[in-house]
């Protein structure tokens, strides 16, 4: 058994543990958790693979970012730790779920079949990943050359990202309002809302005054 | 001849066996804690904490959307901080061709945090 | 014939080679261990001498034991999960919270001679550079680990099941990850000069006197100990466990050993931060060299480390003795609106001078001033908006 194989048997093992945990937990933090488990093992498998750049970066953005979005999403619901899960908010999502992972399992099985046990035994795809730093300069090299285009999108894509958000969580204080709780309130905030705006241009545009 | 593989997974085993250490000192912490505290259950002193009253109320409450907002700025940034990475160690690779596909880069994201600023999300009211 | 299982990874491996290794985690080990125990006392004597109070003086000479005192109490106090806790987060929690720190230090040269060698020292035979691990992705690695060392506060104080906690958890969450940015983005700077990721490399193109601290030109270093320090969260942004507010933020409800770990992680997280800003920006182990062989290489190296990271120890409580605590909305404007506008604008005024400098035909001059007239007018543009904005709302009497 040689090193790479042992290192690929322990964090192939973490993952897949982690991906269970992540689809079997009931409590959302704990699938959060798992997912990070899942992470941190393909993390070592770039590792061993000579990626480190990649490793570092599944860490940094996955498990320290992405994650954490989650995290702030799943308290944003306020975890209800009653939550029941006969309720399917999008009809027929289970049993297209189970169709998706027949199919995937298949796909693989196929695959594994018809290539047999042995993969290709090249280290890259695409050619040497080179060692220790170097990897990092030749991963930068394609990634602003021959993918610049891809590169900005990305840019574009997280920016979108962000208005979306931004759009979320300006909604409407009106719309929270209970008029029966709190009667009258909707009408004294339409009048203030104006000036809770932010700075001096924003409050010019004046979207939410309706 | 040691393989380069090797030899950098040998910097990793080095950390993995810090981190074990690590684990082994807060578990033998903990263990020595456990050995020598006392034990004296009272159900009073399974209540949450709530400055000397009753609690009231649900536990896990909501947290408010702003957060949000801010984590994923913080994406944003980050995903923004490791592509610029790899062009920072090469620099004089990319030239002044590649100062300007940064600069726009830059820009692009810069946006969304401009944009996130004048819609005022940036301000903790 | 190769054998079936190779436990240290294949190729030769003699017994020096995991002798190196033994030794460098022990060494590691130990000095963490003393540094954190040191740093606690350090900071409570220290404040004392600033607040005009003599401090601990019971334990030992100078109350030098009183950190060991007070860690021998705990483990002597009851341990209490609250009914409403979710007991596997709550007890991974403290975990979490303490191996990313640890781990950071890992990657931080502590010695060896960069200034007249090539830093590496002779030991049991081997040669060696006087860290744990050298990855070739160092930096990433202590952002990782940095950016890991978020969950141990989030879900200490989620796991809780109780009000305080919560709220102080998410509160220091959106605090590290705004500064986590900041961070990284006041890094891109160092790494643009050096040219490499590895934190040894970092260290070896700082030698003599070439300390990034003033090749970046300062902004860099002060955006990255800001931001240090509130990721950190020590004062002035211990908004996490403000007492008046929190009671005591997101550790609220631990009690005993597991409390006894956060805070030993508090102060790891401060011996680590104040490590790695020596490594970045302040030559890590390098300075004068003078005197014989041994001393070079093994003496004088480490000394002007701990030297160094004595300094930013000694920053940090200053910051907490001096600075009053900065409100929330001040805090995330500090950090959203100036640290990381200006961490970026500076990135791409020394990337321009640095692609400006390879190529002849562009006047080096030229560029510096514009960059930086830019970068000025910027920020002052930046400035005026935000004060006549505040004017404004201070007029239309909506007071912050």
């Amino acid at each position: 058994m040689s090193v790479e194989s042992v290192v690929f048997v322990i964090a192939g093992s973490i993952c897949i543990v982690g991906a269970l945990g992540t689809v079997l937990f009931r409590n959302p933090v704990h699938n959060a958790l798992s997912l990070v488990a899942t992470l941190f093992g393909v993390a070592v498998i770039f590792i061993a693979q000579d990626a480190h750049l990649l490793a570092a970066i599944q860490v940094i953005v996955y498990a320290g970012a992405i994650v954490v979005l989650f995290l702030f999403v799943i308290m944003l619901l306020g975890v209800d730790r009653t939550e029941k899960l006969g309720i399917d908010p999008l009809g027929g999502q289970r049993p297209l779920a189970v169709v998706a992972a027949v199919a995937l399992l298949g796909l693989s099985l196929t695959v594994l079949l018809a290539v047999g046990s042995t993969v290709t035994g090249q280290e890259a795809a695409t050619g040497d990943p080179g060692e220790g730093a170097e990897n990092i300069a030749k991963l930068g090299e394609v990634l602003f050359t021959e993918y610049v285009l891809a590169f900005e999108v990305t840019a574009v894509l997280l920016t979108i990202a962000v208005v979306g958000a931004v759009m979320f969580s300006r909604q409407r204080k009106a719309d929270l309002i209970d008029e029966e709780e709190f009667p009258g309130l909707e009408a004294l905030l339409a009048e203030t809302e104006d000036e809770t705006e932010d700075d001096t241009e924003a409050e010019s545009e004046g979207v939410e005054a309706t | 001849m040691p393989n380069p593989l090797n030899e950098l997974l040998r910097q990793y085993l080095t950390v993995a066996i810090f981190a074990g250490l690590g684990l082994a000192m807060v578990g033998a912490m903990l263990g020595v804690g456990w050995l020598l505290r006392p034990d004296r259950p009272e159900p009073q002193k399974y209540i949450n904490y709530e400055s000397g009253v009753d609690p009231l109320g649900v536990m896990w409450s909501q947290s408010q959307i702003r957060y949000y907002v801010f984590a994923l700025l913080f994406v944003l940034f980050d995903v923004e901080a490791v592509f610029i990475f790899p062009w920072a160690t090469r620099l004089e690779a990319y030239g002044a061709f590649g100062l300007i596909e940064m600069a726009v880069f830059i820009f692009i994201l810069a946006l969304g945090l401009v944009y996130a600023w004048r819609k005022g999300v940036l301000r903790w009211v | 014939m190769t054998p079936l299982v190779d436990p240290l990874l294949s190729g030769p491996i003699g017994l020096q080679e995991i002798l190196v290794v033994v030794f460098k985690v022990v060494v590691a080990f130990a000095f963490l261990m003393v540094a954190v125990m040191f740093m606690v006392w350090f900071e409570r004597k220290l404040i004392g001498d600033m607040q005009n109070r003599i401090g601990p003086n019971r334990a030992g000479p100078w109350g030098i034991l009183q950190t060991l005192a007070d860690g021998v109490k705990l483990f002597f106090k009851e341990d209490l999960l609250p009914d409403n806790a979710d007991r596997f987060v709550f007890k991974l929690a403290p975990y979490l919270a303490l191996i990313p720190a640890f781990l950071i230090f890992t990657v931080v040269p502590v010695g060896g001679n960069y200034s007249t060698g090539d830093g590496t020292v002779s030991l049991f035979g081997e040669e060696t550079l006087l860290q744990v691990a050298d990855p070739p992705v160092g930096v990433l690695f202590v952002l990782a680990m940095s950016s890991v060392a978020v969950y141990g506060v989030m879900l200490a104080g989620w796991s809780s099941g109780s009000k305080y906690p919560l709220l102080g958890s998410v509160r220091a969450t959106a605090q590290m990850i705004s500064y986590e940015a900041a961070l990284s983005l006041s890094v891109l700077s160092v790494i643009l000069l050096s040219g490499t990721l590895s934190t040894s490399g970092i260290v070896a193109e700082q030698s003599q006197w070439n300390w990034n601290l003033w090749l970046t030109g300062f902004i860099p270093f002060a955006i990255f100990l800001i931001s240090g320090t509130a990721e950190l969260n020590r004062p002035p942004f211990d908004l996490v466990e403000a007492e008046q507010e929190l009671v005591g933020g997101f550790h609220t409800e631990y009690s005993a050993v597991r409390f006894a770990l956060f805070f030993l992680a508090e102060f790891m997280n401060t011996v680590t931060m104040s490590a790695i800003i020596v490594t970045l920006f302040l030559g890590g182990p390098n300075g004068p060299m003078f005197g014989p062989e041994w001393l070079q290489s093994w003496v004088l190296p480490s000394l002007w480390f701990f030297l160094k990271l004595f300094v930013f120890l000694f920053v940090f409580v200053w910051f907490r003795a001096t600075l009053p605590r900065f409100r929330y909305d001040q805090l995330m404007d500090m950090g959203w609106k100036l640290l990381i506008p200006a961490a970026l604008g500076w990135f791409l005024i020394l990337a321009g001078i640095q692609v400006a400098s390879d190529n002849d035909d562009i006047n080096l001059a030229l560029v510096v001033i514009v960059g930086v007239a830019i970068f000025f007018a910027g920020m002052g543009l930046l400035m005026l908006a935000m004060r006549s904005s505040r004017r404004q709302r201070q007029l239309s009497g909506v007071t912050d």
